[in-house]
């Protein structure tokens, strides 16, 4: 009777300790609630300190943005992604805007942008034809601005001592529809017996679609066997060629940046053009690394830009509009991720577009 | 009983109560409990319909025998083949790994607290073991990528892949072990001590009559067990999604990377294919495919423990 | 002929020992490996929960990260599925246990509760996702994702609040009914009152174990960044959500090793509220058994 006394008083007290602890946690959550603290972070993030960010918010002081409310919906590429939701983040701080910020891949996100179901649509390539038609076909016109430009990064594992550059022609051999290599000494004799994996985005992604169509000559061509790991979700092949010796892959510079200590960027040397032409010795840049410098100015031949496409019924609404002017306003959350900012003048010229809409 | 009055509806042999207002209201309340217990039937009529419509449309792109037969699965990228082989060969890869674990484990498990364990003991260990039923999927598959791979990678170097089915399958294995070890644990309890009394006084050990008579005399259960516990494998997904990746894959090398059905269903949810398209319909034929998996081993499973319940009890 | 029946006797005394080491080894596998993975977590996690993790919103910066959207979206989704499940699931049990005979329907219906009880949880994701996200046009809101969880805990919900009825004692509705009680009068007044505290345990639980489903949810739509609170009005009904499990999904699912240790605290605070609600449910079920003495 004792012991049984005893375990049903404990149990009691266990239970009303529990009770008391869930209550109290979910009272903290409920009290919490938007006011984010503006501690600053013991580690940057993309290779800019917290001061930076805090700076480019007080440089959009210009505008006050703190009457603004309401919903914000975004989805679209995951390269782009990071930008959308560090824009989200620190628009949260300076107004009321509920942002949300979905990944869905380029493709994925437009097929919801063309049915009214998305605000902004982030994409790492332009909107092709057929996406315009089905938007036109769904009664949706849309304002197309510039945010950034990425280098587009081929990494290896850390522990890759052998590789350092790689040609066109490599490339395609390596990822070209059909190909069956499997190991790093068919890219090149001089390579070591290393298993090769590859990392690839998926067929959604905008990254997936200008990679195939520079690499392999048309959009979508891609080898498809059971060497390759697809992921719609950048991180993911971020996290596989991390731990993989013999593995290959590409996503967007800000993935590179952010991870830079446990991955390698590959340089790359166009010795052909997508549709296997040779370039003319003269033409020939070399290998080339991307770095800020080298996707400006161009040298980079992995570069491309990034968009963000807006419905223009989505734009009369104020907290829509002030989302991108923020965004246009603020570049340095751009290299703040990892990308590279466009020059100024075109941040001016979408503002323009933003207000003539 | 024969008092007339105002709402009594005494002309009516069959009235409850005697009174038509009330029998009104009790037939009111009739119908809507049976609305509620009838609404399972509707869910399992919308997860059927739903299944199936989208399902009929995938398969007049894609013949029955090449989805059922074909060994090669790229519903995203061109050129696409719709062999569903790959993906079910997956979910049987980690499911069997799972049950490799799970099963003898778990009926150890159950012979123990069922014949061994003292009272004391068994409730202790035995609400312990149903903790790890409690824990979330998700839990688990944090625990498979931040543990058991690269435990996994230190064991056995390089030929262990990032994901892996291995890593999958083992974490699985330990969620279904309270399900196999409750369930038997269950059947065995339910065997008569007369034959276990018995046995003893023939001269039998514990072990002789653990092995040679509760457990055959509690099969029935047990294999139903095993089989609901394979069921819960089969369906299981986001410690596969985190786990084993998502690249299907024939092959018999645990330690690469595979795609289940539930893995490829949440991948084509997360990269949202416009509806109609062929990846979107592509979801329904493979999420119809594991519905009726499921479906069988639970049906066959209550079948046993429903033979079960009637010897004893 | 008796030392080798003696010599018989010892080998099988040792595999007796032997097995019985074995078996027990077997339950000590489940209880090593649940220690296991709840050390690993709380080394990888503790240090970062506070209470600004369980108030900040979702970042960028791993250690600046917060919880709190995840849990706000939990305790709506987890309270409006209990809302709509409580009334459903305990109406269909009385329907079933003292309502229906023993005919046909009532076997279909019963046979197909069991049976949805044991359908993967994906698959009610996929029915929420074209029946409520976008049949019925409800979008990636809390709405859709409390429906699509009601119809997955129901089964659930039914068959524990079945097992609770049938534990009252028919002397119970016997005697309720021999004083001239309607069918519904003995229900409401003399048999749920006693059953209640058993149902509410089934209630409890299941929702426990809705509280850790992610699979569901991420078909919903629950996987985004969303940086803010449905907040606590009716119009937080159409609010885009994401709920503690999916939260830590995306957490782990990014590379940086700082994020795992977010991952990790998250389910430290998922684990600690799962605990909670089952330490509930255990109390009641303890304080329910004593009360009944007949």
């Amino acid at each position: 009777m004792g012991a049984l006394t005893r375990t049903r008083r404990a149990s009691k007290f266990a239970g009303l300790a529990a009770g008391l602890a869930a209550v109290s946690l979910v009272a903290f959550a409920a009290c919490g609630g938007d006011d984010s603290k503006d501690t600053s972070p013991t580690k940057p993030a993309g290779g800019a300190t917290a001061a930076a960010t805090a700076a480019a918010t007080k440089a959009a002081g210009t505008a006050d943005y703190s009457s603004l409310s309401g919903n914000v919906v975004i989805d679209g590429s995951s390269t782009v992604g990071p930008i959308a939701e560090a824009a989200a983040e620190e628009f949260g701080k300076v107004s009321k805007v509920k942002v949300s910020v979905g990944i869905s891949g380029t493709g994925g996100g437009f097929e919801k942008f063309c049915k009214g179901e998305t605000d902004i649509s982030d994409a790492s390539r332009p909107i092709k034809d057929t996406e315009k038609t089905a938007c036109q076909d769904g009664g949706i016109e849309f304002v197309e601005l510039k945010v950034g430009v990425d280098g587009l990064t081929v990494v290896a594992n850390p522990q890759n001592t052998w590789a350092s550059c790689l040609t066109w022609s490599q490339m395609r051999k390596i990822f070209d529809e059909g190909s069956a290599v499997n190991n790093w000494n068919q890219v090149d004799p001089s390579f070591p017996d290393q298993a090769l994996k590859i990392y690839s985005p998926g067929a959604d992604s905008g990254t997936f679609d200008f990679f195939t169509e520079e690499i392999n000559g048309k959009v979508d061509k891609f080898r498809n066997d059971s060497g390759v790991t697809f992921s719609e979700d950048d991180n993911v092949l971020v996290q596989g060629v991390q731990r993989d010796k013999g593995a290959i892959g590409y996503f967007g510079y800000a993935y590179f940046i952010e991870n830079e200590a446990k991955l390698k960027a590959l340089e790359v040397d166009k010795d052909q053009d997508a549709k296997a032409t040779p370039v003319a010795a003269d033409k020939r840049k070399g290998c080339i690394g991307p770095s800020d410098k080298t996707v400006l100015d161009n040298s980079y031949s992995l570069s491309r830009p990034l968009f963000m496409y807006v419905n223009k019924k989505s734009l009369a609404k104020p907290q829509v509009k002030g989302f991108l002017q923020f965004v246009l306003t603020n570049p340095a959350l751009v290299s703040d991720v990892g990308y590279v900012q466009v020059p100024d003048a075109e941040y001016t010229a979408g503002l323009a577009k933003l207000n003539a809409n | 009983m024969v008092v007339a009055s105002g709402n009594r509806s005494t002309a009516n042999p069959y009235s409850l109560t005697g009174n038509r207002t009330r029998d009104l209201g009790e037939l009111v309340i009739q119908a809507l409990l049976f609305a509620c217990a009838f609404l399972s039937v509707v869910t399992t009529a919308a997860i059927i319909f739903v299944l199936l419509q989208e399902s009929i449309g995938f398969f007049r792109d894609v013949s029955i025998f090449e989805y059922v037969s074909g060994t090669q699965w790229s519903a995203l990228i061109e050129p696409r083949s719709f062999g569903v082989l790959p993906l079910v060969w997956g979910t049987i890869m980690v499911a069997g790994i799972a049950g490799v674990i799970a099963l003898p484990v778990g009926l150890g498990a159950a012979i123990y607290l069922s014949e061994y364990a003292g009272e004391r003991v068994r409730s202790i260990l035995k609400p312990m073991l149903e903790i790890l039923a409690g824990i979330p999927t998700i839990v688990y598959g944090y625990f498979a990528v931040n543990w058991v791979t690269p435990q996994l990678q230190n064991l056995l170097g390089d030929r262990v892949g990032f994901f892996n089915a291995a890593s999958a399958g083992i974490v699985v294995g330990i969620m279904i072990i309270p399900m196999v070890s409750s369930l038997s644990e269950d059947a065995m309890h339910a065997v008569p001590d007369s034959l276990r009394e018995g046995a003893y006084g023939l001269g039998s050990t514990k072990f002789d009559v653990s092995t040679r008579v509760v457990v055959p005399a509690a099969l029935s259960g047990i294999v139903a067990s095993f089989i609901l516990a394979l069921s819960r494998a089969v369906g299981e997904t986001m410690a596969v999604v985190l786990a084993a990746g998502s690249t299907p894959n024939l092959g018999l090398d645990p330690l690469q990377s595979f795609q289940t059905m539930t893995a490829f269903i949440v991948q084509v949810a997360l990269g949202d294919a416009a509806a109609g398209s062929i990846e979107y319909r592509a979801l329904f034929a493979v999420g119809m495919t594991l519905f009726l998996m499921t479906l069988l081993m639970n049906v066959v499973s209550q079948f046993l423990l429903a033979k079960f319940r009637d010897v004893y009890q | 002929m008796l030392g080798a029946h003696s010599r018989r006797l010892a080998v099988r005394m040792w595999i007796g020992r032997i097995f019985a080491t074995a078996v027990f080894a077997c339950t000590l596998v489940g209880i090593l490996a649940l220690g296991l993975l709840l050390y690993q977590v709380l080394d990888a996690g503790l240090t970062r929960v506070d209470v600004a993790f369980l108030q900040d919103l979702p970042s960028r910066f791993a250690n600046k990260a917060g919880f709190n959207p995840a849990i706000v979206g939990s305790i709506w989704v987890i309270g409006l599925t209990g809302i709509l499940t409580i009334p459903v699931g305990i109406g269909a049990a009385i329907y079933l246990e003292l309502y229906a005979g023993d005919n046909w329907l009532t076997r279909i219906i019963q046979v197909n509760i069991a049976n949805l009880a044991g359908v993967p949880s994906i698959i009610y994701g996929i029915l929420g996702l074209a029946l409520f996200v976008r049949f019925m046009d409800f979008g990636r809101s809390v709405a859709a994702g409390a429906l699509t969880m009601s119809l997955l805990v129901l089964p659930i919900v039914i068959i524990a609040s079945q097992e609770a009825l049938r534990a009252v004692p028919t002397s119970l509705r016997d005697g309720a009914l021999a004083l001239g009680a309607t069918r519904w009068q003995t229900i409401r007044g003399q048999i749920l009152p006693v059953a209640f505290p058993g149902m509410m345990t089934g209630v409890i639980l299941a929702l426990s174990r809705a509280m850790g489903e992610t699979a569901p949810l991420i078909m919903i739509g629950a996987f985004q960044y969303v940086p803010f609170t449905p907040g606590f009005g009716v119009h937080s009904l159409g609010s885009a959500f994401t709920v503690m499990p999916v939260q830590i999904y995306a957490w782990a699912a990014r590379p940086q090793a700082d994020f795992q240790a977010t991952a990790a605290a998250g389910i430290i605070v998922l684990l600690a509220v799962l605990l909670a609600m089952n330490s509930v449910a255990i109390l009641l079920r303890n304080r329910y058994q004593r009360k009944v003495r007949w």
